[in-house]
């Protein structure tokens, strides 16, 4: 294991005069990269028509089988981040980094296979799968990391890199479509020459990440920083254990904070396009609505930014107060654009949704370390990531399934989506509440210096008998 | 002392350009790539 030594924790430590801000950008090769998965749907149709290269034949594969890859990979997403969040604390970023470079862009190569033999369950093992695993550890591994570089403002510093992650697919989508472009024929579609040069790529940014990032030496702060002393009601200077956490209320008022803030926003991200079209018939057209789409996506990558940025003034529970406040009157105001036939008002109200979507996203590492400490924060981050994967299955189930009972039940097109706004804006106020009861950490569940070191020698860790 | 200092925080310089243009590059790329995708769709 020597030649892989370079990836230890030890070897990653910090020179004197090492500057901090390499490792937001040490970050991003990380997310830039892993963010493609929000672009994967760029590669359904032409995956559809493998045979039948310009429409597809009776042996190509349908869509609702290829909406599997994508659901896969959420899916393993969250297993991999809750189960392997404190083998990537406790190894280090570089190593955790090399690990997701290694599976990301394998699982693109494993696909390429898996189009060239056409044979479906190769890619849900490589990008589901395999591709899964590189998106949980690569989504965590810089958490940590970033939180303890930047102690006097943790949330502009996570939020720099979850930023990356919602900016990934605006390179991916059109660098998709311009390789498959290069290597289509009039006999061949091109996709999976397209992973390979796509795989190829990831690997050697990623990598790029990886030689950058550097922790910091124990003790270290930034000039003029001073720490403080005292824990505060919602800022610990205590850490708690990583599945002592799982313990705490606070967690679990965490966990379903996410898990609401994520469930409305992603069961409307995905009818955005749909929905503005039905509730502004003859206003809105399929080009303007993708343009729509494309505009709430940018809020979405900027609120990651802005929201952590902000909450490193207001306060993290301050933060969500706005989400949780804010996004009530908005979700209840959209029916209302609908009525009035006010497109303009519409946009605004879903820019300022979409902003507090990744907002939420991007903020809740440093809430963590609010309330749990920096020693396993990358760790209980993983954990909560499984509230991703259940919003993500909660959202869109709910968009959609109260959408057809309206229609069923005679509700005209345009106001199908009315009362999904009204549950949203329900959800939120339930999301309010959870943060309302949000107080500190009791301190029987704060780790002690000796007792931290006997848990972390005792328990079991992957790859570490 | 002093020189040392002034070379490391040259360096430094460098490297964070380099660093900061690897993502900012690419990224300001597909920025502009869909912003100009929504002009045309408003247009």
């Amino acid at each position: 294991m020597g030649f892989f030594s370079f990836l230890d924790r030890k070897h990653t430590l910090a020179a004197p005069g090492y500057s901090r801000w390499l490792i937001p950008p040490a970050a991003l090769c990380v997310h830039l990269c892993i963010g493609q998965a929000y672009a994967f749907s760029v590669f359904n149709l032409p995956m559809s028509r493998l045979i039948g290269i310009s429409q597809s034949a009776p042996d190509d594969w349908k869509l609702t089988e290829l909406g599997w890859i994508f659901s896969l990979a959420i899916f393993f997403l969250g297993a991999s981040a809750a189960l392997l969040g404190r083998w990537v604390e406790e190894g280090g970023p570089r190593r955790a980094m090399f690990t997701a470079a290694l599976c990301w862009a394998g699982g693109f190569l494993v696909s390429a296979l898996g189009i060239y033999l056409h044979t479906l369950w190769i890619i849900y093992l490589g990008y589901g799968v395999l591709g899964g695993f590189g998106l949980g550890i690569g989504y965590i591994s810089p958490v940590s990391t970033l939180i303890r570089w930047f102690p006097d403002r943790p949330g502009m510093a996570t939020g720099m890199a979850i930023m990356g992650f919602g900016g990934g697919a605006f390179i991916a989508s059109p660098l998709s479509v311009w390789l498959m472009g290069k290597f289509s024929t009039s006999t061949h579609v091109g996709v999976a020459e397209t992973f390979i040069v796509m795989g190829a790529i990831y690997f050697c940014f990623m990598m790029v990440g990886a030689a950058i990032v550097r922790v910091p030496p124990e003790g270290w702060a930034p000039a003029g920083y001073v720490a403080p002393a005292q824990s505060t009601r919602l800022i610990t200077t205590q850490n708690v254990y990583v599945y002592h956490a799982l313990k705490t209320p606070q967690f679990w008022l965490i966990w379903w904070i996410l898990c609401l803030n994520v469930t409305a926003g992603i069961g409307v991200l995905g009818q955005a396009s749909a929905m503005s079209q039905e509730m502004f018939r003859g206003q809105v057209t399929a080009v303007a609505a993708s343009g729509f789409v494309g505009l709430f996506s940018l809020f979405n990558m900027a609120g990651r930014f802005v929201w952590s940025s902000t909450s490193d003034y207001i306060g993290r529970r301050n933060t969500y107060f706005v989400f949780f406040a804010l996004g009530t009157v908005l979700y209840a105001l959209v029916p209302h654009t609908g009525a009035i036939g006010s497109v303009a008002m519409f946009v605004f109200c879903y820019a300022v949704i979409f902003s507090m979507y990744g907002g939420g996203f991007a903020t809740v590492p440093a809430y963590l370390r609010d309330m749990f400490g920096t020693r396993y924060v990358g760790a209980i981050h993983g954990l909560l990531l499984t509230a991703w994967a259940m919003a993500g299955i909660f959202g869109p189930v709910l968009v959609n399934y109260i959408r057809e009972y309206n229609i069923t039940h005679g509700v005209a097109a345009a106001q199908a989506y009315n009362t999904t706004m009204y549950v949203m804006a329900a959800l939120l106020v339930i999301g309010f509440l959870c943060n309302f009861f949000v107080s500190g950490v009791h301190e029987r569940h704060h780790m002690r210096a000796l007792e931290a070191d006997a848990e972390v020698e005792a328990a079991p860790v992957f790859g570490r008998q | 002392m002093a020189g040392d200092q002034q070379t490391r925080a040259s360096g430094n310089g460098v490297k964070l350009v380099l660093a900061w243009g690897f993502v900012g590059i690419p990224l300001a790329w597909g920025v502009v790539q869909t912003l100009l995708n929504a002009i045309k769709a408003f247009q």
